[in-house]
């Protein structure tokens, strides 16, 4: 639906430059919202009730890597919030003035051992069990791969992996096939692969705690309605959604 | 020989055409740190991307002309329903969404799938190795060899192949001598197609062999990997890509074109 939408958007701006002058003024409010991939759920679901809430107000939603929503901010990508998976790459977005405000923290998140169901490997934690095995993780760089190469120093332990993945999703997806022994995910990708995996928890995890931060973006068409996101994330409604799919509070 | 001339309204819209391709390239271009693309491209990360490139693309048009060229030959005279079903089956990895064929590999091929584990029990353990990123290659770069020499053979006449067969050579003296000679331009513009879309493979080396810098990451997964690092760096070594594929494409046409004289 969307893709045809933008292919119209795409021949509309080929054929017809005459007429891309922007929005009139007569089309409903709209709230566009950049945020990391581990949000998609729990930002999906306050959307909805964010739109219940305000009639007439549509929430639209782009999930993608942080740093690739601040490469898309650069770029002139219109939102009107940005929600990032860690600090620094919201650092790059102040540094790069694309926020109205300062962003805040607004939740926390923690890595953590999954492994495919079964445990075939017989896998037992970040300890001498994960030798000759198929551990997969982030790519250090990446927020989670930062967090674990973070947390494999607190924990002194070295990690081998056989494949360093962009996305944390890609490491999820390499432990539900089966096709690696264990991967380090955080706890709300743990949780949201539901029995697919078994989750092995890391003492002392929270020694490479996340930090997401949520703001609005200076460039926002709709400041007052983003704003209003923003509290509902923070509020008590947000907390709750949050914390029911894993994230720290 | 004179051809009528185009009517002069089609200027416009191959104009508005052109733009729309070279647009995104140029401004890719203008866009690469060309002062500071030593200094990136000889960044130990994107060396081993770009060898580990060169070697599986290399081991992968081997396997496409090995195996590729067999297959051609034979769906070429091919005629009924199994010759089409054949033909469609070789084409479309070709089309295949990169992520729908790595997917397709995993469930055939992944330590949990029937052949998977039949050849663990071998001792062949593909997950996460170079192999595999090969295997992923050769998947979706095949078809473009076996399409390229299959159609070049159905366009040739057997005159020649006939004449040396009533002259007493054997087949496989035909088929050496004779036929794969005739269509040379094709199989190099087949096994030149092959290596581009080996370069480019991205979402089935992704989906079934992993990202290991030196062993599985190859320039477009590195490419993928910068973009969320260093832009700069996934820049310059777009240009490398670029380049090396322009080189291809410009091969191929010079290849076709001699098959185009020679006929």
């Amino acid at each position: 639906m969307s893709g045809r939408r933008a292919l119209a958007g795409a021949l509309a701006l080929v054929l017809l430059p005459a007429c891309a002058a922007g929005p009139s003024s007569s089309q409903p409010s709209e709230v566009v919202v950049f945020a990391a991939a581990s949000l998609t759920g729990t930002f999906t679901e306050l959307g909805t009730s964010f739109e219940a809430s305000h009639p007439g107000v549509t929430v639209t939603f782009s999930f993608d890597g942080s740093a690739a929503l601040v490469d898309q901010l650069q770029a002139g990508a219109p939102a009107d919030v940005f929600a990032s998976a860690d600090r620094a790459t919201m650092d790059k977005a102040t540094a790069a003035r694309l926020m109205a405000t300062t962003p805040e923290v607004f939740t926390t998140n923690v890595l953590t051992l999954i492994v495919p169901k079964g445990n075939p490997a017989g896998i037992t934690g970040l300890d001498e069990s994960l030798k000759g095995t198929k551990l997969v993780a982030c790519a250090v760089g990446v927020p989670c791969g930062s967090a674990t190469s973070k947390l494999a120093d607190a924990l002194a332990v070295t990690l081998e992996p056989v494949s360093e993945e962009t996305k944390v999703t890609d490491v999820r997806a390499k432990v539900e096939s089966g096709q690696a022994d264990a991967g380090i995910v955080y706890v709300t990708d743990a949780k949201a692969s539901g029995d697919k995996v078994e989750t092995i928890a890391i003492a002392g995890a929270e020694q490479a705690r996340n930090d997401y931060l949520i703001g609005t973006t200076k460039g926002a068409r709709q400041a007052a309605l983003a704003a209003e996101f923003v509290a509902l994330v923070k509020g008590e409604q947000g907390q709750r959604v949050l914390a029911a799919a894993g994230f720290g509070t | 020989m004179i051809r009528p001339p185009l009517p002069r309204w089609l200027a416009l819209p191959s104009a508005v055409a052109a733009v729309f391709l070279a647009v995104p390239l140029l401004a890719l271009l203008a866009r690469v740190p060309w002062r500071g693309l030593p200094v990136l491209l000889s960044a130990p990360a994107a060396v081993d991307a770009l060898w580990l490139s060169l070697r599986t693309c290399a081991l992968t048009t081997l396997a496409c002309l090995v195996l590729g060229l067999p297959l051609a030959l034979v769906l070429s005279r091919g005629r009924g329903a199994w010759a089409a079903l054949g033909r469609t089956l070789a084409t479309v990895p070709m089309v295949l969404p990169p992520v729908v064929a790595g997917l397709a590999l995993l469930v055939a091929l992944g330590r949990r799938a029937p052949l998977g584990g039949w050849l663990a029990g071998a001792g062949v353990d593909l997950a996460f190795t170079t192999a595999a990123v090969v295997v992923a290659q050769t998947f979706v770069a095949m078809p473009f060899l076996v399409v390229s020499v299959e159609g070049a053979l159905r366009s040739t006449q057997d005159d020649y192949a006939v004449a040396a067969a009533t002259l007493g050579a054997r087949p496989t003296t035909v088929l050496w001598r004779v036929t794969l000679p005739l269509v040379a331009p094709a199989i190099a513009s087949g096994a030149a197609l092959s290596f581009a879309r080996a370069l480019g493979e991205f979402g089935a080396t992704l989906t079934f062999a992993g990202s290991l810098q030196g062993t599985t990451r190859t320039l477009p997964l590195e490419i993928y990997l910068q973009r969320e690092l260093d832009t700069d760096t996934a820049l310059s070594l777009s240009v490398v890509l670029i380049a090396t594929a322009a080189l291809l494409v410009a091969a191929t046409a010079r290849f076709s074109r001699a098959a185009w004289s020679r006929s």
